[in-house]
């Protein structure tokens, strides 16, 4: 294959701001939701769930809900449980580590406030509340674990049953010096943070329609998941069907961002209950259940240690990190991970030596938590970016200056950090400087200094990141883990001349289809317009991971790309037959065959289709008159591709009330090769505000019996447009090596950094105050506390 | 049910007839009912905006209206909007823009900015993003959402000017 062929220069589209053409759909009121979606004799589902964070059922009576108008079926666990497989939310790779299993309803034990006990099924779903309330359960209430370090505390209860202790997963992750490093620092700065416990709120609430048909066997579940392989393979393993017999559809999804790919009791409970049945269930979440049952999100509280020379050289970090996950990890991806990358990501963008990060992971009485948009990013860099400032401050160092003298190097790559990790080429030092002068932070600092002898508190703050986006087999799969690490496309020329590529990797709005038609056309010389891209459908499309961990541009483009050139010489070898000519002198250019020397036209592809296909017999004999092709491609080289950037944060501090005005913020990012500008930067942006979030607003708060009290978007503070700040955006573009296309993912990079931008920044502003927060969400009733009110 | 109500009301221009429960939501009603699934709902408390319509030219949270109350009515949502042309440049700005993700809170979304501008004169960004400060976005962050209607407005304001008509 000649890897090196050259496309015809007018349809050069990598790197161009091509729109969305799916974003039509959803203008004109034409999105197709799972929440949208109705089938013949459908039955609408409802969930009893535990009012109590821990106790022991002692009886359910369901005899009213069963007269209950509308009902046809309530399931206890003794019915719906039978016919699933239990499931545990443990790794091979995470050394030690221990879940209760579990299944759809609770067979006794009450684990969290909002388990699923009961399910009921009825004609409508309003029918199905109703029945819900006819339901008596009798539970014993128990004491629940709540607090995550009392849940360590020796003789503390057990969150779940089959315990002997509340530690989910523990580790260590130490170079042999650290000891000695912090003996001999001239300077040790510490702090203790918390990072509360947030949840991802996508607006489309999770939804769910299961069809099995018992004539044929087969199971349709369409579902609003950025996963449907792994969801494939979820339901045949544990409703003991044949991989071949389900099918998963994930129709437009309207929010996703990791927490639509775990697996749900609710979930599971639908496909077992369309199977009794024989009909199509529907469950849709209503925002209220979304609250306590979707994974909740971070909550870790972190002990710090920075050991820092004379000179201002950060020696090593020490960071203990505790996690409380829920009462259960999630399945299949765990509930450890997020601490795992954690104490992984600390320090990451310095040189730094030496390093010693200790993780407890433990149970509580709470819903699980899991991987939500940059898993761990948020908290490492917080931490980090924070003990950077705290040291700059006391060296008497500009913050940029203290970065600039730690970051490493831009020509010092390949490098390993001091917790394992291996980047390739990251740019650190280029983003610095470009930042600098995209925010004008020397006039920003005339301009801070002028307003504070006005009373006026402004606040600037920086934070240098990096990004794990494109994983191979190292996150999931070497765990045991049925997680694709690689994915695959199917290119097509049609009978007419058009292009199809059906694709494994999933579109919830971030532009997957767009991409990869970029992709694809630049490969046959054909506008993004002519390529139709086809994902999210188990039965049409190639197996592969899909979206998640900041794979589908990095992963699947480079899929796209390889199938394409397939395609490509493929054409061409057809083309080569037609002309009797050498396919070697020929190219592709605007939708034809082209002479490669001249430019000369030769052959229209809708030419080649139709023989192809209508007349083949004017082909020589055994001509390969194939003009579908597939590939599949799994990321070799480094275990990821590491991106960087930095983010900065402007913001003012009301010091009476404690309110906190976001007035800018600026990012300057490194993913790599950048297939669509716009979408790039679409994406920071919305990852900004993601992390933004949590850092001024959002917390799912808890009271000490496990009671979620303000688990309602009345009650839940989420970023709205008022209180967002305009974003801008600069970039540097250092191409990864290990792919043609050289590109890496982008979706986590706003939420990993803006946090702790955002907390550098109103830490700056509290300073003449000697006050500073370390806490998230940064509320103004915790900006007073520390301000003294 | 024996307690349903009937109820007769004018949907995006066309006369509806239909008994429904006393509890159905307007928001049920079109969604489910009529198939008008561009009515979405988030919270089902009037706190996201995905359900916005216009009853009788207000933009509503069809969520908080019952069905039986828009009884004599005139609802109109975004597939009405869409069909009758009155949002086509703020359809080719939001597009242009990239001022949408997934697309669940657009139709909302697009109804509000819809609404907006039809009072709003010259709104400036914080205006803009007061106006829309009632609809929640996971997706966007919003600044391409603020852009797409400060565009619109701007190029209204350029029609109006030339003697053209604003929508």
């Amino acid at each position: 294959m000649n890897m090196q062929r050259k496309s015809g220069s007018t349809t050069k589209h990598i790197g161009h701001s091509h729109r969305r053409l799916n974003a039509k759909r959803h203008l004109a009121g034409r999105g197709q939701f799972v929440s949208d979606k109705t089938l013949p004799r459908m039955l609408h589902a409802a969930f009893v769930r535990s009012p109590m964070a821990r106790g022991r059922i002692l009886d359910i009576d369901i005899s009213d809900a069963l007269k209950a108008p509308g009902v046809m079926r309530v399931f206890t666990a003794a019915e719906l449980n039978r016919i699933c497989e239990p499931w545990s939310g443990t790794l091979d790779h995470f050394a030690g580590m221990k879940s209760t299993p579990q299944n759809i309803l609770s067979e006794g034990d009450i684990l969290w406030a909002g388990q699923p006990v009961v399910m009921v099924l009825a004609h409508s779903r309003a029918e199905a509340e109703d029945a819900c309330e006819l339901v008596f359960i009798d539970i014993e209430d128990e004491e629940p674990v709540i607090d995550g370090a009392a849940a360590m505390l020796p003789g503390a209860k057990l969150a779940a049953p089959g315990l002997t202790d509340n530690i989910c997963f523990q580790t260590v992750l130490e170079t042999p010096g650290v000891d000695a490093v912090f003996a001999g620092a001239a300077h040790i700065f510490e702090e203790s943070f918390i990072f509360g416990r947030h949840t991802a709120v996508t607006l489309e609430p999770r939804a769910i329609l299961a069809d099995f048909d018992s004539a044929s066997g087969q199971l349709t579940v369409h579902h609003g998941t950025q996963t449907p392989y792994q969801f494939q393979d979820l339901y045949a393993r544990h409703f003991n069907l044949r991989e071949g017999q389900v099918r998963v559809i994930a129709p437009d999804v309207g929010g996703s961002f990791g927490m639509k790919l775990h697996l749900y009791h609710e979930e599971m409970g639908a496909v077992a209950a369309s199977i009794l049945t024989g009909r199509p269930v529907r469950f849709l979440a209503d925002r209220l259940e979304s609250f306590v049952s979707d994974i909740h999100a971070r909550d870790h509280q972190v002990q710090a240690r920075m050991a820092v020379s004379a000179e201002g050289e950060i020696l090593a970090m020490q960071v203990d990190d505790l996690a409380p996950v829920g009462a259960v990890s999630a399945y299949p991806r765990t509930s450890a991970a997020e601490g795992n990358q954690v104490i992984r990501l600390m320090g990451a963008p310095y040189q730094m030596a030496d390093y010693r990060g200790r993780l407890s992971v433990v149970f509580q009485n709470k819903v699980q938590t899991s991987q939500y948009r940059a898993v761990g990013h948020p908290i490492a860099c917080g931490v980090t970016e924070r003990l950077c400032d705290m040291a700059a401050e006391a060296l008497g160092v500009d913050p940029f200056d203290f970065r600039a003298r730690n970051l490493i190097r831009d020509d010092a790559y390949p490098q390993t950090s001091a917790t394992g990790y291996q980047f390739e080429k990251l740019s650190h030092e280029a983003c610095l400087q470009q930042l600098r002068q995209m925010m004008n932070y020397d006039g920003l600092r005339a301009e801070q200094a002028e307003l504070r002898k006005k009373g006026i508190h402004r606040g600037i703050g920086i934070a240098p990141f990096v990004e794990i986006t494109n994983p191979g087999a190292t996150f999931y799969g070497v765990g045991g883990a049925r997680i694709s690490a690689q994915d695959g496309a199917i290119v097509k020329l049609t009978p007419a001349g058009d292009v199809q590529c059906l694709i494994s990797v999933t579109e919830q709005g971030q532009g997957t289809e767009t991409i990869i038609a970029q992709v694809v056309a630049e490969q046959l010389a054909l506008q993004p317009s002519a390529v139709k891209v086809v994902t999210g459908d188990t039965d049409t499309t190639p197996s592969g991971g899909a979206t998640w961990a900041c794979r589908g541009a990095g992963i699947g483009g480079e899929t796209a790309l390889r199938a394409a050139r397939k395609l490509r010489d493929q054409i061409l070898s057809i083309a080569g037959k037609i002309l009797q000519a050498d396919a070697a002198t020929l190219m592709l250019s605007d939708g034809a065959v082209v002479d490669a020397a001249t430019g000369t036209h030769r052959l229209d592809l809708a030419e080649i289709g139709r023989i192809a296909t209508y007349r083949p017999d004017t082909l020589p004999a055994g001509t390969d008159i194939s003009l579908t092709v597939a590939h599949h491609f799994a990321p070799q080289g480094y275990p990821f591709d590491f991106t960087n950037g930095i983010q900065a944060s402007l913001v003012e501090v009301d010091v009476e009330t404690g309110f906190v005005k976001l007035l800018k913020h600026w990012v300057v990012e490194d993913c790599g090769t950048i297939i669509n500008p716009l979408l790039v930067d679409e994406q920071i942006r919305g990852g900004v505000v993601q992390g933004l979030g949590p850092a001024f607003f959002e917390e799912c708060l808890y009271d000490d019996t496990g009671q979620l009290t303000n688990g309602s978007l009345a009650d839940y503070l989420v970023p709205m447009a008022c209180e967002m700040p305009d974003i801008e955006i600069g970039h540097v573009e250092t191409p990864t090596l290990d792919t043609i296309l050289g590109a890496k993912g982008v979706g986590e990079a706003g939420t990993a950094a803006a946090g702790a931008a955002a907390m550098n920044a109103v830490n700056d502003a509290l300073r003449p105050f000697n006050a500073s927060v370390s806490q998230t969400p940064m509320t103004p009733a915790r900006i007073l506390a520390v301000l003294g009110h | 049910m024996s307690t349903e109500h009937k109820i007769s009301l004018t949907v995006n221009g066309e006369s509806v007839s239909q008994s429904v429960e006393p509890r159905l939501s307007l928001a049920d009603f079109l969604h489910d009912k009529l198939q008008l699934t561009g009515t979405r709902l988030g919270c089902e408390m009037g706190a996201c905006g995905a359900c916005l319509v216009l009853l009788n030219g207000q933009p509503t949270h069809a969520c908080l209206v019952l069905a039986v109350q828009a009884d004599g009515d005139k609802v109109e949502t975004i597939e009405g909007l869409n069909e009758r042309a009155a949002i086509t440049d703020l359809q080719e700005a939001f597009f242009d823009r990239n001022a949408l993700q997934c697309g669940f809170c657009t139709t909302g979304m697009v109804v509000n900015a819809h609404a907006f501008l039809q009072t709003a004169d010259a709104p400036d960004r914080d205006e803009i993003r007061d106006a829309i400060s009632g609809n929640y976005c996971r997706c966007t962050g919003y600044e391409a959402i603020v852009d797409a209607i400060s565009s619109v407005a701007e190029k209204r304001r350029g029609n109006s000017a030339d003697g053209g008509t604003a929508q």
